[in-house]
């Protein structure tokens, strides 16, 4: 039969609900804890030229891009001609994939009666990719673990076992490892056998006429939202803290017309440690930015991502180049979209956020018995948690809220189960919100300690505590972020350093800017605050010039 | 001999109250208008009017079930107590802080659900336990009084206590509950550690706080009505049915009313649980769609399947994630907003979206002719000939054709083709959106949907049962009679049952199995005695369940234990149950990681009597020819000319051949060219697939 319009709106929504199944999969049978809570994964289904038709909405807009781009690499280093029924590929190529060696990329194509009709991709976490482990202090690339060119994982359905036994020796953690890339193989088959039902069910036998029809719907729809854009070029700079030093990072947006243009010309170089961020995730935060502020309910696909043209000079840290190491490339990666929102704001004042905490305050502990003869096990601890956003142009920033990043936090008495450490403290803090005509979101307080007979060390990979969310439109700054022990010292933002014992840790996170002339602010919302001890009467007077106990 | 007492079920709903009276003569359904000011007198119309028309004196009547909608709508309105939360230093804003993600990756204007109680409200105490319940700072009874006196001072209605690890040890929630009872006598106060002790603070905060929040409200409404049933001279008990699918005392219910949350769905789930048990199905797929929302649920071996905590009140599209996750035990269900009132729309991309907004009952679709505008579910069914527009609800509200074209025009012209053809996109687009929410749910609890048989049930599912079997590959739906109440007669087969729940933290390479055996101990005599309120001396059935998961794993998976009672050496077959739940639901093991054990579920239910099997008639006699109409078959995108068929007159072994239109006054089974449809002896329609059709 020949599909008509409802056909293919019907089998499009399917498409949507099948890669979501894919996903829903692999978050399920996946093994690292930054798949489950934080949704660090991404399923969806190509075209046979690599175009990607549709992609399931997960916990992390790192892979938008990126997951959208890999399938190309596949086709080119694979050869149209060596691919076959039953082959399953992968790579864990920073520069082809999601911007580190711990993200894996696995795609299967998907034949019909014996043509190659598309492909089915998936990308997930992994708990080990051997060297370093996850953290900054790699030089270059080398130490930071195994890294897999795209290669055949399987042949016409037979594994490539030396490739499962050079992954086994190189990780700390062979066989959750390798059965995540088990489970991504089994998560693109479950969406391969939903997508022959849906071809079965329509009668069709291949995706060429559906994916034309998806791809110039969504982008006809995202060229319509980014003609609003008024045309120009629109510029932004914004100082972090970065790793060894100060980071700049410089956007220019151009509009005109149906495609908008983001370059990070004058983004400051390459730091020496982890943080560098591979050009692909930096095009994946800066699109998802302008996503969300001009065409948010376009589905993620080759269609409605072509009209955003990103790129960064390489050698940046922006666009690190090989073999820069790039393991924590979330922390800087995290602060895209707060500069390219600002840029965009001159371009559509009135629509986009200030900037907020943005960057993800992980912490990982490591607890060791004091007493390396008392028997007590050591354990690992990672815990997520997020800081204040900016405000919007007519809402309040969300408090400890994570964005970008769209992680979970998890449960302090399920942590206290993991490890030795009791969290003696989690709840909002005041005065961090930025204030303004609506208030930046607060950030939060967390103090941890240990359980007798352990001490503690922590990765701190910390940001924004020397360069705090700046508010718009005369709106204040979120309160920067502070790292320090219970009995006041100040520690570095950033690097690993020991919780001595009897002392507890103690981490201020930063809050987001405010929006709007402070002196604006709704005297009953002004009121709620004070009441609810989100400020304090004394900073509201000084932060926004009137006094609330004043009618 | 003895007589067993007549039963009577009443389920409010948001539009309906329901009734289902089991008389010696048979039973007897009603429904009456939802009486919002008082609800206890539609109840009690409602019971009267039912035990008239089976002629008993309602003095007879033995016990009385109830479910309602009471408790979720409070929540969902705001319409509950001013109260105050007393918690663990350090952690006074649990509940507002939430997972601290966004439901809505794109929406940069999101706004989070706002805390049930607001911060100022939100007291805490110097004092702190440890994860195995030992005492890491102690609380001092000063402290605990001068909060006390705090609270009363403040004028609240209700309290909630809720303390870190307080699953573990409830001495610091005891002693905070005793210095409030000294202090404010008339308070009511709720304690985590008796309503939720579960280990994880944000659902157990959220679930004590909804059950102080609402617990004045629903006391003094049940209070009502018993006094109002003793008035008209029903003596009878009362029950409440819960969430878990099974009855509790009023008493329970009035202390533990978040409890009650979705005991009107729990009820349509034993109901589709029960016919799965006569007809002998293993593995059903309950499909209850209204004029608002679908409810699909996976029922096995007669078995509604349970989880332990659920989201209530999602304020952002029925998204996960938008609403409150509270841990009570709860009947698994998915809901989606797709109903008959379900509106259509066309979005940026040129796409025919349905739902989730609806245009509920006021203006209801608008085919009503009561003002609606907007283009509807039920309109795009009226324009493909699945409704007649004059016996709609047996006559009582005619329906415009006109009316239903005139609101589909918008979407057509966008769409650029006719009514009919978006009709059609319509209905397609809404049951695309039901196969799809039911094949997650399959694939989230591990099971592969085809081969499942469909009970549908509810006003708007026969109308769509049979093509969303098309979609989801299902041979076999059965449609019971009586399905436009089937929660009020749900009521009537629960079991009275009661779950109790613990955190037990406990790695299977450090098993104590004396502590999990006294905690076990424990948990049986507690749902013992609630069982025993209903049901004393009653042959009762217990089922164990343990949340496991891999050390390091955030996310417990349940695993059904055979045994209650453990010893050290029965760690191996606790490894081998969870390798075995590990497997079906992800197809796999790992070696070499320690299984444990966070928190334990123990359900005691008095055995329900079973039904009589109902032996499966698959032919018979073809109905006779009447009169016929046409409709539009999804599968075969075109009309078809149906023969419509009174429901009455499928009688046992009667077969309509589809494309055929059941009616009845309540609704229409629409039996698709790919299926037929014969009537069973227990006045189920069974409709199996045609042999030959895809």
């Amino acid at each position: 039969m020949t599909p008509d319009t409802i056909d293919f709106q019907i089998m499009w929504n399917r498409l949507i609900a099948v890669v979501e199944e894919q996903a829903t999969t692999l978050i399920r049978t996946a093994f690292s804890t930054s798949v489950r809570e934080a949704g660090d994964l991404s399923a969806g289904l190509f075209d046979r030229q690599g175009r990607m038709m549709a992609q399931a909405v997960t916990g992390t807009p790192g892979h938008v891009n990126a997951m959208a781009e890999s399938v190309g690499h596949f086709i080119e280093h694979i050869g149209p001609q060596n691919i076959f029924d039953g082959d399953v590929y992968l790579t864990n190529d920073p520069w082809m994939g999601t911007g580190h060696l711990h993200d894996i990329t696995v795609v299967t194509p998907v034949f019909r009666k014996g043509v190659h009709i598309g492909f089915f991709a998936s990308t997930a976490h992994v708990v080990d990719i051997g060297g370093r482990g996850f953290g900054p202090d790699g030089r270059e690339v080398y130490e930071e673990g195994l890294l897999i060119p795209i290669s055949k994982f399987a042949e016409r359905g037979q594994v490539n076992d030396m490739l499962i036994r050079i992954v086994r020796a190189n990780v700390r953690t062979p066989d959750q490892t390798v059965g995540d890339l088990y489970s991504l193989a089994a998560c693109n088959a479950a969406g391969d056998r939903r997508l022959h039902a849906m071809l079965d069910e329509f009668g069709i036998d291949d995706l060429d006429g559906l994916s034309e029809f998806i791809l110039t719907a969504s982008r006809r729809a995202t060229e319509a939202a980014i003609a609003r854009v008024p045309t120009g070029t629109y510029r932004n700079t914004m100082t972090v803290d970065g790793f060894e030093a100060p980071v700049e990072m410089v956007v220019t947006l151009e509009a005109q017309g149906a495609i908008i243009r983001a370059d990070f010309t004058g983004t400051s170089g390459m730091s020496s440690f982890g943080v560098n961020v591979p050009e692909v995730y930096t095009r994946a935060y800066a699109c998802y930015a302008l996503k969300c502020a001009i065409a948010p309910e376009v589905p993620n696909n080759a269609g409605s991502l072509a009209p955003f043209v990103i790129t960064a000079p390489e050698g940046s840290i922006l666009a690190a180049r090989r073999p820069a190491p790039v393991s924590v490339r979330h922390v800087l990666g995290h602060l895209v979209p707060d500069v390219v929102l600002g840029a965009l704001h001159l371009a559509m004042p009135g629509t986009v956020p200030a900037e907020g905490a943005s960057a993800l305050w992980n912490i990982q502990i490591s607890a060791r018995p004091a007493d390396p003869d008392s028997g007590l096990p050591p354990a690992e601890i990672l815990m997520f948690n997020s800081g204040g956003t900016g405000a919007r142009p007519t809402l309040d920033g969300l408090s400890a809220t994570a964005f970008p990043s769209g992680v979970s936090t998890m449960s302090v008495e399920a942590t206290e189960h993991v490890g030795p450490i009791i969290v003696w403290r989690k709840d909002l803090r005041p005065n961090s919100g930025g204030a303004g005509a609506t208030r930046g979101g607060l950030g939060q307080i967390i103090e941890i300690g240990a359980r007798d007979g352990y001490e503690l060390w922590f990765n701190a990979m910390f940001d924004r505590v020397h360069h705090p969310a700046r508010g718009r439109e005369g709106g204040g700054p979120g309160a920067p972020g502070r790292v320090e022990l219970s009995d006041g010292t100040t520690l570095k933002p950033k690097g690993r350093q020991p919780i001595p014992q009897g002392l507890r840790l103690r981490l201020s996170l930063p809050g987001g800017g405010g929006y709007g002339n402070p002196a604006a602010r709704d005297r009953l919302a002004l009121r709620a605050d004070i009441e609810a001890g989100l400020i304090d009467p004394e900073t509201a007077v000084c932060d926004d010039g009137q006094d609330p106990k004043s009618d | 001999m003895t007589r067993p007492p007549i039963r009577v079920g009443v389920d409010i709903g948001g539009t309906f109250t329901d009734v289902a009276l089991d008389a010696p003569g048979g039973l007897v359904t009603g429904k009456v208008l939802t009486d919002y000011a008082e609800p206890e007198r539609a109840i009690l119309s409602a019971i009267l009017a039912a035990a008239d028309q089976a002629g008993i004196d309602p003095a007879d009547i033995g016990q009385v079930i109830h479910g309602t909608t009471l408790v979720t709508n409070a929540l969902i309105e705001r319409r509950g107590a001013r109260m105050a939360f007393v918690t663990t230093e350090g952690f006074r804003d649990v509940i507002e802080m939430r997972s601290e993600n966004r439901f809505e990756q794109y929406d940069l204007n999101l706004s989070l659900p706002i805390p049930l109680v607001p911060r100022k409200d939100r007291f805490t105490l110097p004092e702190r336990m440890g994860p195995k319940g030992e005492v890491l700072l102690p609380l001092d009874p000063a402290a605990a009084r001068a909060m006390a006196e705090h609270i009363a001072s403040g004028g609240y209605e209700a309290a909630a206590i809720g303390l870190m690890h307080a699953y573990a040890n409830d001495a610091h929630e005891r002693m905070m509950a005793d210095a409030l009872a000294e202090v404010a006598p008339g308070l009511s106060v709720s304690l985590s550690s008796v309503i939720s002790p579960q280990l994880r603070e944000l659902p157990r905060f959220n679930t004590v706080i909804a059950n102080a929040y609402v617990q004045p409200q629903v006391s003094a409404y049940l209070g009502r009505l018993v006094e109002k049933l003793r008035a008209a001279d029903i003596i009878a008990p009362v029950f409440l049915m819960h969430s878990g699918g099974g009855l509790i005392s009023v008493e329970t219910a009035a202390a533990q009313p978040v409890r009650l949350l979705e005991s009107g769905p729990a009820g349509g789930a034993i109901f589709a649980a029960r016919y799965a048990r006569a007809h002998g199905i293993d593995r059903v797929l309950s499909f209850d769609m209204g004029g608002t929302t679908a409810k699909i649920c996976l029922v096995e071996h007669a078995t509604p399947k349970t989880a332990n905590s659920f989201e209530i009140a999602r304020t952002y599209r029925f998204k996960k994630g938008s609403g409150m996750t509270v841990s009570t035990p709860v009947v698994e269900m998915v809901e989606i907003g797709a109903g008959g009132g379900s509106i259509a729309s066309v979005d940026t991309m040129g796409r025919i979206q349905v739902g989730p907004r609806s245009a509920g009952s006021e203006p209801g679709p608008a085919c009503y002719q009561r003002g609606g505008t907007a283009p509807t579910v039920t309109d795009a069914n009226l324009i493909l000939g699945r409704l007649d527009p004059d016996a709609f609800a047996g006559g009582a509200i005619p329906l415009s054709t006109p009316l239903a074209q005139s609101a589909m025009a918008s979407v057509a012209t966008q769409q650029g083709l006719t009514e009919q053809a978006t009709a059609f996109g319509v209905t397609e687009m809404v049951d695309e959106n039901m196969a799809n929410a039911a094949r997650v749910h399959a694939v989230e609890n591990g099971r592969d949907i085809e081969g499942f048989t469909m009970v549908a049930f509810g006003g708007g599912a026969p109308l769509h049962a049979c093509r969303l079997c098309e979609k989801l590959g299902l041979s076999a739906l059965l449609i019971p009679p009586g399905a436009g109440v089937g929660s009020a007669i749900g009521f009537l087969r629960a079991p009275f049952s009661y779950e109790s729940t613990r955190g037990l933290f406990q790695p299977l390479d450090g098993f104590d199995a004396d502590l999990v055996n006294a905690t076990l101990q424990a948990m049986e005599t507690e749902a013992r005695a609630f069982v025993d309120v209903g049901a004393a001396g009653a042959d009762t059935v217990s089922k164990l369940t343990a949340f496991m998961r891999y050390r390091g794993q955030g996310w417990e998976i349940p695993v059904p234990l055979s045994q209650s009672r453990f010893k050290d050496a029965d760690v191996p077959a606790l490894i081998a149950a969870f390798e075995d739940a590990y497997r079906t639901l992800f197809g796999r093991i790992i070696e070499g990681l320690t299984p444990e054990i966070t928190n334990w579920s123990l359900t005691v239910a008095s055995r329900a009597p079973e039904p009589a099997p109902v032996a499966r008639l698959t032919g018979g006699t073809d109905a006779s020819p009447g009169r016929t109409r046409r409709f539009f078959d999804a599968a075969l995108r075109r009309e078809v000319e149906a023969q419509e068929i009174p429901r009455a007159a499928m009688t046992p072994g009667t077969v309509a051949n589809g494309p055929a239109i059941i009616t009845e006054d309540e609704t229409s089974t629409i039996v698709t060219s790919a299926f037929r449809a014969i009537g069973q002896s227990d006045g189920c329609l069974l409709l199996i697939r045609k042999e030959g059709q895809p």
